[in-house]
Parts: C-alpha cells; sequence; structure tokens
C-alpha cells in the first residue's frame, strides 16, 4: 500500500491515472475499511493539502465549491449561508467537530450513500459536478452521477474537483431538515431539503429533494400545484403527501419502511416551512433544525 | 509530492518533536502515536469515529485519530495530551478539570481536553451551548458531562 501527498491537481490528475485513488478526510474511507465495506485502495492520494480543491468562487457560471472544502467551511461560510442556506444546515449537522473539520463536499458526494446530508441540498439547488480528468472537463448533473447506494457513473480516472451551483433567483430560500435520535454522530433517519421561490408572499417555485427514503437521494415530483399558491398549510399538507407517496424507504435497523415513509412528510413540509420563511426575508439560524426544535433535542 | 511505499519512513512531528519512524501506510494515527512514538495520553475506545478518545489536533483542529492514516499528517503538526502542559505546569483547563471533578475514570480526559482546549483557541469567551457543540464528538460514561463543562467555562473566565 502506498500513499502519495499531493500539491497540486495535476499531482492528483496524475494519480487517479496510474490507478491511485483519492483520499481527503478519510472519514468514509477508513471507517469503512475497518467496518468491512472494503478494503483500503492500494494506491492512495491525499487531496487535502491541493488548495485549488479548498476554494468558494463566486462567478457569473454560479458559485463553485470545491470538492476539498470542509463541512467546518461549509457551515460558517457567508456565501454558503446566505445563499445556499440547506447546505449549510446539512454541514452543520454532520458528525462531530471532528468529522466536519476534515470531511469535505466532494467525498461526501462521491461516497454516494443515499443518507448524505449535503445530497438533498445540492439536488434542489440545481447543483452540478464537474468531474476532471488529465484531458478533459465535464459537469454532470447529480441525478446522473448517482446511481445506487454508494456507486456514482464517475470513471475511475475522473476527480470531482467542485460542485457548482446557479445563483438562485431574488426573494429565494432554502432549508434542510433531518430526522434524527441524537444530536451528534448521527446519520440521517430520513431527512428533506427544499429551495423555494417567492414572490410577494407566492410560490414561484419550488423544488424538494428526500435524503435515506431511496437507493439514491430522490427528487419530489409533481410540485405543480404549488406554484401560484401561499405557503400555508394546505400547501404543506401537499407537499408531505407527495414525498410520502414517492418515498420508497427499506427498513433496517435505524427505522422501519413504515416510520420513515410516515415521517419523510413531516421533514419535507417543515423544509418547505422553513425554506420559505428564509425566501421572505426572515432568518432562521444554522442548522435550521436546532433553530427550529426539529430533531433530537440536547 | 511525496511518493512513499509502506513500510515507509515518514516523519511525524508530534508535540513540536519531530519523529521519524518507519511505517506501513494503512496504520492510523492513534496506533502510531501510542506505539510507535509511545504517547499513551491519546485513547483508543471505539476505533470507530464516534466517542472522541482518540482526540489529537492536526495543525491546531480536532481530529479523530483513531480514523485518520499517520502517513497522511507528515508534514503537519500535532499535538496530544501530552502536549498541553509545560514542564510541571497543567494547562489552565486541565487544572479546571481536576478541581472541578470532571474526570472520574479519566479515560475520555485526554480527548476532552484536546477538543475543549482547540475551542478555546478559536472561541475564548464560548456560550454554554457552543461548549456542548465543541464537546459533542467526546462521549464520557462517568460524570455526565456538568462539570467538565463547567471547567471548559470557568477557564474561559479566567484567560478573559
Amino acid at each position: 500500500m502506498t500513499m502519495t501527498i499531493a500539491n497540486s491537481l495535476d499531482d492528483v490528475l496524475s494519480g487517479l491515472a496510474n490507478g491511485a485513488r483519492p483520499i481527503a478526510g478519510g472519514t468514509d474511507l477508513v471507517v469503512g475499511s475497518r467496518q468491512g465495506k472494503g478494503a483500503l485502495p492500494d494506491h492512495l492520494i491525499a487531496i487535502d493539502r491541493v488548495h485549488e480543491l479548498a476554494t468558494i468562487d463566486v462567478g457569473d457560471a454560479g458559485t463553485r465549491i470545491g470538492s476539498g472544502v470542509t463541512h467546518a467551511t461549509l457551515m460558517t461560510n457567508p456565501t454558503v449561508v446566505d445563499s445556499f442556506t440547506a447546505i449549510a444546515d446539512a454541514a452543520a449537522l454532520v458528525g462531530s467537530p471532528a468529522t466536519r473539520n476534515v470531511g469535505t463536499i466532494g467525498g461526501n458526494v462521491m461516497n454516494g450513500s443515499p443518507a448524505m446530508d449535503t445530497g438533498a441540498p445540492l439536488v434542489v439547488l440545481n447543483a452540478r459536478a464537474e468531474l476532471r480528468t488529465l484531458e478533459s472537463t465535464r459537469l454532470v448533473h447529480l441525478d446522473e452521477l448517482w446511481v445506487g447506494p454508494g456507486r456514482t457513473s464517475a470513471q475511475k480516472n475522473e476527480l470531482c474537483t467542485a460542485l457548482v451551483i446557479p445563483q438562485q433567483p431574488e426573494s429565494s430560500g432554502s432549508a434542510y431538515v433531518r430526522l434524527e435520535y441524537r444530536r451528534t454522530m448521527e446519520i440521517a433517519i430520513v431527512g428533506a431539503a427544499a429551495a423555494i421561490t417567492l414572490d410577494d408572499g407566492i410560490i414561484r417555485s419550488a423544488h424538494v429533494a428526500l435524503t435515506a427514503v431511496a437507493p439514491t437521494i430522490l427528487t419530489v415530483e409533481g410540485l405543480a400545484p404549488l406554484i401560484g399558491k401561499p405557503v400555508d398549510e394546505t400547501t404543506l399538507a401537499t407537499v408531505a403527501e407527495l414525498a410520502s407517496e414517492q418515498a420508497a424507504p427499506i427498513s433496517d435497523l435505524r427505522a422501519s419502511e413504515r416510520y420513515r415513509r410516515q415521517m419523510i412528510g413531516v421533514m419535507a413540509s417543515r423544509a418547505v416551512d422553513a425554506a420559505a420563511r428564509r425566501a421572505g426575508g426572515e432568518t432562521l439560524s444554522v442548522p435550521v433544525n436546532r433553530a427550529l426544535g426539529v430533531g433530537a433535542q440536547s | 509530492m511525496s511518493n512513499t511505499t509502506g513500510p515507509s519512513a515518514v516523519t511525524l512531528n508530534v508535540n513540536g518533536v519531530p519523529y521519524p519512524i518507519v511505517i506501513n501506510t494503512d496504520r492510523t494515527l492513534s496506533t502510531v502515536i501510542r506505539n510507535e512514538i509511545g504517547l499513551t495520553g491519546t485513547k483508543e475506545g471505539c476505533d470507530d469515529c464516534e466517542c472522541g478518545a482518540c482526540m489529537v489536533l492536526l495543525d491546531g483542529r480536532p481530529i479523530n485519530s483513531c480514523s485518520y492514516l499517520a502517513a497522511q499528517a507528515q508534514g503537519r503538526e500535532i499535538t496530544t495530551v501530552e502536549g498541553l502542559a509545560s514542564q510541571d505546569d497543567l494547562s489552565p483547563l486541565q487544572r479546571n478539570i481536576l478541581a472541578a471533578g470532571g474526570v472520574q475514570c479519566g479515560f475520555c480526559t485526554p480527548g476532552m481536553l484536546m477538543s475543549a482546549t482547540a475551542l478555546l483557541n478559536e472561541n475564548p469567551s464560548p456560550t454554554k451551548e457552543e461548549v456542548r457543540i465543541g464537546l459533542s464528538g467526546n462521549l464520557c460514561r462517568c460524570t455526565g458531562y456538568a462539570r467538565i463543562l463547567d471547567s471548559v467555562i470557568q477557564t474561559s473566565v479566567e484567560i478573559n
């Protein structure tokens, strides 16, 4: 087994071309290897010192969040907190301070867990993953990237270098709400993200995505009836119903299929409510779970 | 770019001292700190990134050393609980956790100290909630946490 510490993106891409696998914080890879999810790769290339992967840049094409940006940065970065709040909500719920210090958004996305916390926020914000090799760069929609639990459509020699998020319209807000049994080192029982744009209190656009209720992050379809309506009990009930109907959860040691299906509706309607309140100019602190008293209490 | 083939020679900087060692690449930082470098203050509890007994600082920020590959820590500054005291003087936090009765069996204490030290370095005046969040990756099965929290707050009062 070898470990190469990369100092530049070219180092990483050359390493991948030669069969090495990337490691950032190792919070999934190292723990997973010990839990029998698969041996550590023979050749690792550490990507955590590559500066160009760890930046957040606002440009004409949208905001580019480097894949090496840690959860600790995501939950406090002003651009993320102000414009893509659901991502900050999610990052603030990941693991513990120690996990958030080294765990990265690229690792979360490319690990491909259906329970990943940053996944649903990225989907509702219409993010794309930037995948690079030595020769090529492509942008992939996340629903084409995730093909199953722990599986992506990325080639072995491709590195996720960034998540690219389009600028959101005026009067937009987003939120991520997670059902949890405890506040730390928790994995989503279920979770929901929403991005809402309002026009004078009326819903102009609505996107909702669900965590841990399908083999991959699930986009809720059929939200058109919400457009032109206010955010009230009726619209929130519609969201809850659609989310519960479309969810395809499993039963495992964390929750039964039936409980997950019930709760995903509750989480989805809370996410829409919180996103709409933010879109309307209300400040709800990050993570919104704590601000609203959702999830486990201390 | 450095390429190491295991077992390979690496140098780890722990508490300001460079330790040249030969290790396999799959070794975790906690096993290397304890078994190769011989600093046994860092504990292995769950060995699964859950309990925080293995907490060390990497360039000043807490990480779970049980789940971090030692070879990846080359060129970084590692701080363990042995690095908190100066000569015979305990750090203010160490004194306060003892005085408050925040130590019973003591197994979680090194990890608690590392998380709390990093918190106070970054935020010298944390609220009680901020201390709770700062220590949220550290489990204690003896004290019920209250006295540990008190000792962190007491230290923040003293250093301000």
